[in-house]
C-alpha cells in the first residue's frame, strides 16, 4: 500500500476511533489491539512490535502471565508438509490433547483442532461412518482403524477464498493463518473447508491461567478473544523456530511425521518418495499439504 | 417554499399520518413493539454470553438466522420483480405497485442486514467489510460480493422510493425519464442480488447438497412466490381501507403467475430430489436427512414435509381460477406459500445443507428461544418499518398529502401514470 496514503489513513482511523470505543459499549469484549488498525499481514515489523508489546500488556493484566508472543516470519526456502501413518495411529488421542495444552485451546466448552475418526476396517476410509466419540477401555479396538483429521494447510484453501474481509490467509511457508483481532466472526470458512478444521468461539474461551502455554506466536496459538474462528497452525511458534509440532512429539507410536518440503533430506520427502500417499478429499482440488499413508 | 421548509413539513406530515389510525393499526403496532422489545433483550442477552446463546455449534454453524436472511433476499428481489407483470400487462396503478415493491425491499434489506449482525461473531467489527477503511476480499469471496450487491440494491430502491414520493408530496410528477430507468434498473438488480445469494452456497464444494448448478433458479423461482404473496396481502389491505384503486384482474394475474411460479420451484426440487436418489452417491445422506432422518435422526424432518405439502397446496390453489379469484383460497394460498417457502429457505436449505457435516457427524439443529426471540424481533422490525412507509406513502400516491395540502381530493389529484 501507498505509505502516505496508510499513514493518513491510520491517523484519520485513530482520531475517529475515540469516539467509536464509547458507542461500542460495555458489552463488547476487551479488545487486544487497537480497535482501528491494518490487518496483521499489512503492518510493518515497528507496527506489528508495537501491536505485540501491547498484546502481551493486555495478557498480562487479565492473566496474570507475561506472554512471549513471536512474530517469526516465514522463512526463505521453507514450505512445511506432514504425513500421517495410518497403519500405525492407535487412535489413543494423545495428540488431540497435547495440541490442546500447547495451542490454548478452551478447556470450557471444550475446543479441539484435531479430531480422531474412528472407521471400520470393512469400510475403509468413510466419512458417513465414522465416530469422533469413541470411548473403548483401551485402543485400538478390533475391527477398527483411526484418521486423525486437522487443518489439512492446503495449497488452494476454500477457507481463504470465502473469507469477506481477508482475516485468513496463506504464509509463504504454506501455514494458513487468522488474524484474530480483523475475523468478523461470519463463519464462511467453516462452512468452505472440507475438513471440519476450523473452530468457533462460540463462549468465551476458558483455560486456567496456570495452564496457559506463554510461548506463543501472533499469528497462532495466543489467548483468542469470544467470536473468532480459529485452526491448527502446524504449532506456527514452535516450527518457525526449528521445532516439531506439539502433536509430532506426543504421538507415542510416531505416526506423525512433518517437515520441509524443500529440503530433500527432510523425513517429509523420505515420506513421500518411499511410501505412497494420498490426501483427503482429493476430489475437490484443495490439494493438502497434509498426508496420509499406510506405512506398513 | 425552500427545501428546508418542504422537509419540515414532510416530517411534521408524515408523523401525523402515522399516528393516525384505528384500534386495529394501533394493535398491530403495539403487537411489533412488543415483540422489537422481547427481542432486543434477548439480543442484549447473546451480546453477553456470545454466541453459545444460540443452537448453532461448529457442526451446523450457520442455521435459523442465515436461513431467515435468505429467505428476506428472496422477498426482497421478488417484491420488485412484480413489476414486471405490471408493465407487461399495463396495469393502472403501475407506480403504485412499484412504489410498494420497493418499499417491501428495502423493509426485507434491513431485516437482511440485521439477521447477519445477529449471526456474526464479533458485530462490532463490521467496518472490516467497508472497502477503504477496512478490507472487502473481492474478488474471491461470494459473502463480499452480496454485501456489493445487497448495499447496492438496498440504496437504489431507497433512491426511487425517496424520488418518487418527494416529487409527489411537493406536487410534481416524476420525471418518466428518471424513474423509468432506475425501475428497470432494479429488475435485474433484484434477480443479482438473489443469485448472488444462491451462489454464496453454491460456490462451496465442500458441501455437495448446495454444490448444485440448479440452486440459484431454485432461489429465483422460490422467491417469485414468497415476495409477490406478501404484496398481494399488502394490495388487498390498502384497497379495503384507502382509495386504492387496485384491480382484481391485478392480483388474480400475480396469482397465476405465482402459480407458475411454485411449479418451477417444485420441478426443480423434483430434478434434484431424482438425481440424489437414483444415483444414491454418498452425497444422498443430506437429502435423506432432509426427508426421512438419518439413524433415527428426524428432528427438521416433518418441516419439510409441510412444507413441501404447503407449496403443494397453494400451487393447487392458484392453479385453479375458481380458488384464486376466491377471497378466502386466495389469502390462504398466499399464507401457504408464506410457510412453505419460509421453511424451506428457512431450514430445508441450511440445515440439510451442513447435516451431517463435513466428516460425517450429525447434530441435531433445532433453534434456541433466544434465536426465536431475536428473529421474531427482526422480523418485528421489517414489518414496522414496512407498515410505516406505506402508512406515510399511501397518501402521498393518492394525493391526500402534498406540501400544499389539496382542499379536498377531487378525481383529478388521482396520480396519474408515471409513463
Amino acid at each position: 500500500m501507498n505509505e502516505a496514503n496508510g499513514v493518513s489513513r491510520r491517523e484519520f482511523l485513530c482520531a475517529v476511533a475515540g469516539c467509536t470505543a464509547a458507542a461500542a459499549g460495555s458489552c463488547v469484549d476487551v479488545t487486544h489491539t487497537p480497535f482501528f488498525r491494518e490487518r496483521l499481514r499489512e503492518l510493518t515489523p515497528d507496527e506489528l512490535g508495537a501491536i505485540v508489546a501491547r498484546l502481551a500488556d493486555s495478557y498480562r493484566e487479565r492473566y496474570g502471565r507475561d506472554f512471549e508472543i513471536g512474530t517469526e516470519p516465514a522463512q526463505d526456502g521453507v514450505e512445511f508438509a506432514y504425513a500421517l501413518d495410518l497403519s500405525r495411529c492407535v487412535g489413543c488421542r494423545r495428540c488431540v490433547h497435547a495440541c490442546v495444552e500447547e495451542n490454548n485451546q478452551s478447556r470450557d466448552p471444550e475446543v479441539q483442532w484435531i479430531r480422531v475418526l474412528q472407521m471400520d476396517k470393512h469400510k475403509g476410509i468413510d466419512f458417513a461412518h465414522a465416530t469422533p466419540y469413541y470411548d473403548p477401555e483401551t485402543v485400538p479396538e478390533p475391527g477398527h482403524f483411526y484418521v486423525p483429521v486437522a487443518c489439512q494447510q492446503c495449497r488452494n484453501p476454500p477457507c481463504v477464498k470465502s473469507c469477506p474481509t481477508g482475516a485468513t490467509w496463506q504464509e509463504e511457508d504454506g501455514i494458513t493463518v487468522i488474524d484474530y483481532e480483523w475475523c468478523i466472526g461470519c463463519r464462511c470458512c467453516i462452512s468452505a473447508c472440507p475438513y471440519g478444521a476450523r473452530r468457533f468461539n462460540w463462549a468465551d474461551p476458558a483455560v486456567p491461567d496456570e495452564e496457559l502455554n506463554t510461548r506463543t506466536h501472533v499469528l497462532g496459538n495466543r489467548p483468542r478473544p469470544r467470536g473468532v474462528v480459529e485452526k491448527c497452525t502446524f504449532c506456527i511458534h514452535r516450527v518457525r523456530q526449528g521445532l516439531y509440532p506439539a502433536c509430532v512429539e506426543a504421538c507415542p507410536t510416531g505416526s506423525r511425521k512433518f517437515g520441509n518440503l524443500l529440503d530433500p533430506t527432510s523425513e517429509i520427502r523420505y515420506v513421500l518418495e518411499h511410501k505412497r500417499v494420498f490426501v483427503l478429499k482429493a476430489e475437490l482440488n484443495t490439494l493438502p499439504r497434509f498426508y496420509y499413508f499406510y506405512g506398513t | 417554499m425552500t427545501t428546508h421548509g418542504t422537509f419540515g413539513h414532510f416530517v411534521v406530515g408524515s408523523l401525523r399520518e402515522v399516528t393516525r389510525g384505528g384500534l386495529l393499526y394501533w394493535g398491530w403496532i403495539a403487537g411489533l413493539l412488543v415483540l422489537v422489545g422481547l427481542g432486543f433483550v434477548a439480543y442484549l442477552g447473546q451480546l453477553d454470553d456470545g454466541l453459545q446463546t444460540t443452537s448453532m455449534r461448529d457442526q451446523v454453524s450457520w442455521a435459523f438466522y442465515i436461513g431467515n436472511f435468505t429467505f428476506l433476499v428472496g422477498v426482497a428481489a421478488a417484491a420488485v420483480l412484480v413489476v414486471i407483470p405490471a408493465y407487461v400487462y399495463h396495469w393502472k396503478p403501475i407506480k403504485e405497485v412499484a412504489i410498494l415493491g420497493e418499499l417491501l425491499a428495502v423493509a426485507s434489506l434491513v431485516m437482511c442486514g440485521l439477521f447477519v449482525m445477529v449471526d456474526i461473531g464479533r458485530p462490532e467489527r463490521a467496518w472490516h467489510l467497508i472497502p477503504g477503511l477496512g478490507y472487502l476480499n473481492l474478488p474471491s469471496s461470494l459473502l463480499a460480493w452480496d454485501v456489493v450487491v445487497l448495499n447496492s440494491y438496498l440504496a437504489l430502491n431507497f433512491v426511487i422510493a425517496t424520488y418518487v414520493l418527494f416529487s409527489l408530496f411537493r406536487g410534481r410528477q416524476p420525471r418518466g425519464w428518471i424513474f423509468t430507468p432506475l425501475v428497470l434498473l432494479s429488475i435485474p438488480c433484484a434477480i443479482g442480488i438473489h443469485t448472488v445469494t444462491a451462489f454464496l452456497y453454491n460456490g462451496i464444494p465442500a458441501r455437495p447438497f448446495w454444490n448444485s448448478a440448479i440452486l440459484a433458479p431454485r432461489f429465483l423461482a422460490s422467491a417469485f412466490c414468497s415476495g409477490p404473496a406478501v404484496l398481494l396481502m399488502v394490495m388487498q389491505l390498502l384497497r379495503r381501507f384507502t382509495r386504492f384503486e387496485i384491480r382484481d384482474e391485478a392480483i388474480w394475474k400475480i396469482a397465476e403467475l405465482m402459480a407458475y411460479a411454485m411449479f418451477v420451484n417444485l420441478f426443480l426440487l423434483g430434478a434434484e430430489v431424482f438425481k440424489e436418489y437414483y444415483s444414491s452417491t454418498e452425497h444422498l445422506i443430506h437429502m435423506r436427512y432432509m426427508f426421512t432422518g438419518v439413524d433415527g435422526k428426524t428432528s427438521i424432518v416433518p418441516y419439510m414435509w409441510l412444507s413441501i405439502a404447503a407449496s403443494v397446496a397453494a400451487f393447487l390453489l392458484f392453479l385453479v381460477p375458481w380458488t384464486r379469484k376466491n377471497v378466502v383460497t386466495l389469502n390462504l394460498g398466499c399464507l401457504l406459500i408464506w410457510f412453505g417457502v419460509y421453511v424451506e429457505k428457512g431450514m430445508g436449505l441450511v440445515i440439510p445443507g451442513l447435516t451431517p457435516d463435513t466428516l460425517g457427524e450429525i447434530y441435531e439443529y433445532f433453534p434456541s428461544r433466544s434465536e426465536f426471540l431475536i428473529s421474531a424481533g427482526i422480523f418485528s422490525v421489517g414489518f414496522l418499518l414496512f407498515t410505516l412507509m406505506v402508512k406515510v406513502a399511501t397518501p402521498i400516491l393518492l394525493g391526500e398529502f402534498r406540501v400544499t395540502p389539496p382542499a379536498r381530493p377531487t378525481d383529478g389529484a388521482t396520480p396519474a401514470e408515471a409513463t
